[in-house]
């Protein structure tokens, strides 16, 4: 009888502490640009993750409790690398959400292959990321460059403009943005008049746009991000060059238009994907986000970065915190739904987004073009 | 190139080439007086930038005049920088008179760093750049390709204006005739009954205003500021000021123009000739030029031995 009691008291015992016991924690990592010209973009996807991981702890189905490990790459490669040695060599570390800036992905895919850990790629657009290297690590849920550079080029192609000149920084994005955005501009019979490349962290450009305004272009490209933008356009309304300014996804951020004001009206932008009210789940990932009343707005890739953790954590849950089995899931992801539409990955575990928006920016905010005020004639480019 | 895109190129020129001037007449006034090469200048700076910044954001809601807002802003940029200036003459310089140049320098090259990061860290936001507010005219005027903005043209005469100013301080006044008396020789100055104390503090309180003014102008023309940008304007001003001649008021002005002259031309000229290299080389160019007149001329444009000291 007694041996009974003892049992049943250890019976209930084991059963309390099993209910009690609280889930194993799993670490993922977030690396992105908190701070610098683009941190913006940085930290809207480092909340966006975050509400991923968020939402995951709070469905009472998962297996594990998730931890988000945030690290900034300050959009510079050697920074980029040391963060990325930090989190890959950690080993309670099981994947990672990684890098907004093209530069910094493409300096640390290396480090990823070499540690064996599994990372999404979120934001970055230069096509090497996912091609150079056959490294079965490194995936990518947005779409690179090329696609947009289609689609800028046969844009304004298509609305009858002719002469341009390619500004475009000399790090691997902007000499990325140069080669696809010449490539397809060529092949839509537009001309280049002249091409500059121009350091990341340049502050003068009055001698190269002095010189674009005696090549009289019609459309100034710009293949770089927020901060130069912002001060080419700001430098060509101080030399009069009437130009549209034409940008890539580099440019599409709130911070673009709050660092130009008025200055910033009829700038162009093309990113991957849709905006947020036009994605499948959009509705749905603005809602959550606004609920947890983060500061600053989930940019334009955020929902890249809350659809890359969750793809992690799908994996964890399938195939338990190991980096290895982790990987082999991530590989094999074949239309999977997601607030961005399905996620399939090509045998470089690219995600094959068909779809390019185009923007314009409208009175203070990014508009898509379609439903812009340019587009239905009521304002015209680079007045 | 034709003569209004010429005039332009010469504006751009002339823009650049009057703010790397007033740097480099901050480094030549600390070098011409005490032998000291000061690099944190540079971040004084963007200190000197930023603190207009915060001035401009304190007052706009009381001041509507624009021009009033730039007056307060200009006056509290200056009198910070000139503060700072003084506290690290009397606290790291003069205590540092006579130890090994090399230490002074090493001092200023970290207080530089630190003030860099203490901006970078405790500024709201400090790490991302900061929109400077429009606070000149924009309207300008238009001669053909060649377009001149009224604010472009009020920073340019307000800088020729400044380098004016400062050589007549210099050249016609007892404060000026007390600090070159000292860069000639500080101790025959000291016997004549110079406050050698007071005069290097004015200098170095002169030449970090000066480098507030050059940090305000460089805010007010590219519409920006950020917590480096100190580094590049520094570095760009002390060669400006060793090209034309370190501790000579004439040498750094005319290596200033120079540097920009280079600047501008490298951009231009490097992508006509090689069509594989981009403008961005056009501060290799202007360090590579700098180099050789350097080796040429070893004690800069105008040495010395031709002419004096501040």
């Amino acid at each position: 009888m007694k041996s009974i009691v003892s049992a049943l008291v250890l019976a209930l015992c084991s059963g309390l502490s099993f209910s009690v016991s609280a889930k194993d924690t799993v670490k993922i990592a977030y690396i992105g640009p908190l701070t610098g010209g683009v941190s913006a973009n940085g930290i809207g996807g480092r909340n966006s993750a975050d509400l991923a991981v968020r939402m995951r702890n709070q469905d009472p189905n998962a297996k594990y409790k998730y931890e988000l490990v945030s690290a900034d790459d300050e959009c510079k490669p050697n920074v980029g690398v040391q963060v990325a040695t930090k989190i890959a060599s950690d080993n309670s570390i099981i994947a990672g959400v990684t890098h907004y800036c093209s530069a910094v992905a493409m300096s640390t895919v290396d480090v990823y292959h070499k540690f064996g850990l599994p990372v999404m790629v979120w934001g970055a657009v230069l096509p090497e990321i996912t091609y150079a290297n056959d490294y079965k690590e490194v995936h990518r849920v947005n779409g690179t460059m090329i696609n947009q550079n289609e689609v800028a080029a046969k844009f304004l192609t298509g609305l009858g403009y002719k002469k341009w000149v390619i500004i475009h920084d000399t790090t691997d994005y902007g000499k990325g943005h140069n080669k696809y955005f010449t490539q397809y501009l060529t092949k839509n019979g537009g001309q280049i008049l002249g091409t500059f490349g121009v350091t990341a962290d340049q502050q003068d450009f009055t001698a190269e746009l002095t010189k674009i305004k005696e090549l009289k272009p019609e459309v100034v490209y710009f293949g770089g991000l927020t901060p130069i933008g912002i001060r080419i356009r700001t430098q060509m309304d101080r030399l009069g060059i009437k130009a549209v300014f034409e940008g890539t996804s580099g440019i599409k951020s709130d911070a673009y238009i709050e660092g130009l004001g008025k200055l910033s009206e009829g700038s162009l932008s093309f990113i991957e994907g849709a905006p947020w009210e036009k994605l499948p789940g959009g509705l749905e990932f603005i809602a959550k986000y606004n609920q947890q009343k983060y500061p600053d707005a989930p940019e334009a890739y955020g929902p890249f970065a809350y659809t890359a953790a969750n793809l992690i954590m799908d994996a964890i849950e399938k195939a338990g915190p190991n980096r290895k089995k982790v990987m082999d899931v991530l590989n094999k992801t074949n239309n999977v739904e997601t607030i961005i539409g399905k996620v399939s990955f090509d045998d470089r575990r690219q995600n094959i987004v068909p779809l390019i928006s185009k923007y314009v920016a409208q009175d203070g905010k990014w508009v898509v073009w379609e439903d812009s005020l340019y587009a239905k004639k009521q304002r015209k480019l680079g007045q | 190139m034709s003569f209004d895109i010429f005039l332009q190129y010469l504006l751009n020129g002339l823009m650049l080439g009057v703010i790397y001037a007033i740097v480099a007449v901050g480094f030549t006034l600390y070098f011409g007086v005490l032998d000291v090469i000061k690099f944190s200048h540079g971040d004084i700076l963007m200190v000197g930038a930023f603190a207009g910044l915060t001035a401009y954001i304190g007052i706009a809601g009381t001041f509507d005049s624009p021009w009033l807002q730039l007056l307060v802003l200009v006056l509290i940029s200056l009198s910070v920088a000139a503060f700072l200036g003084a506290v690290i003459a009397r606290y790291l310089i003069l205590p540092l008179q006579k130890a090994p140049p090399i230490n002074t320098l090493l001092v200023t090259l970290m207080l530089g760093l630190a003030l860099r990061e203490a901006v970078r860290l405790f500024y709201p936001n400090g790490s991302n750049p900061k929109p400077f507010p429009r606070l000149l005219p924009t309207d300008g005027i238009s001669l053909g390709e060649f377009t001149l903005r009224s604010d472009s043209l009020i920073l340019l005469l307000t800088g020729i204006i400044c380098i004016v100013a400062v050589q007549r301080l210099i050249t016609r006044s007892k404060i000026g005739l007390a600090i070159r008396a000292v860069a000639q020789d500080s101790e025959t100055a000291r016997i004549m009954g110079i406050n050698f104390r007071q005069i290097v503090l004015i200098t170095f309180m002169l030449g970090s205003a000066l480098a507030a003014l050059a940090g305000l102008m460089n805010g007010l023309y590219y519409n920006e500021v950020n917590f480096s940008m100190g580094l590049l304007l520094g570095v760009i001003g002390f060669s400006a000021a060793v090209v034309g001649g370190l501790g000579n008021f004439y040498g750094a002005i005319v290596g200033g123009f120079l540097f920009a002259a280079l600047q501008t031309l490298g951009a231009v000229m490097l992508p006509a000739i090689f069509p594989d290299v981009p403008s961005a080389y056009k501060d290799v160019f202007a360090f590579t030029v700098v180099i050789i007149i350097m080796g040429l001329k070893p004690t800069g444009l105008i040495s010395e031995k031709s002419s004096e000291r501040v």
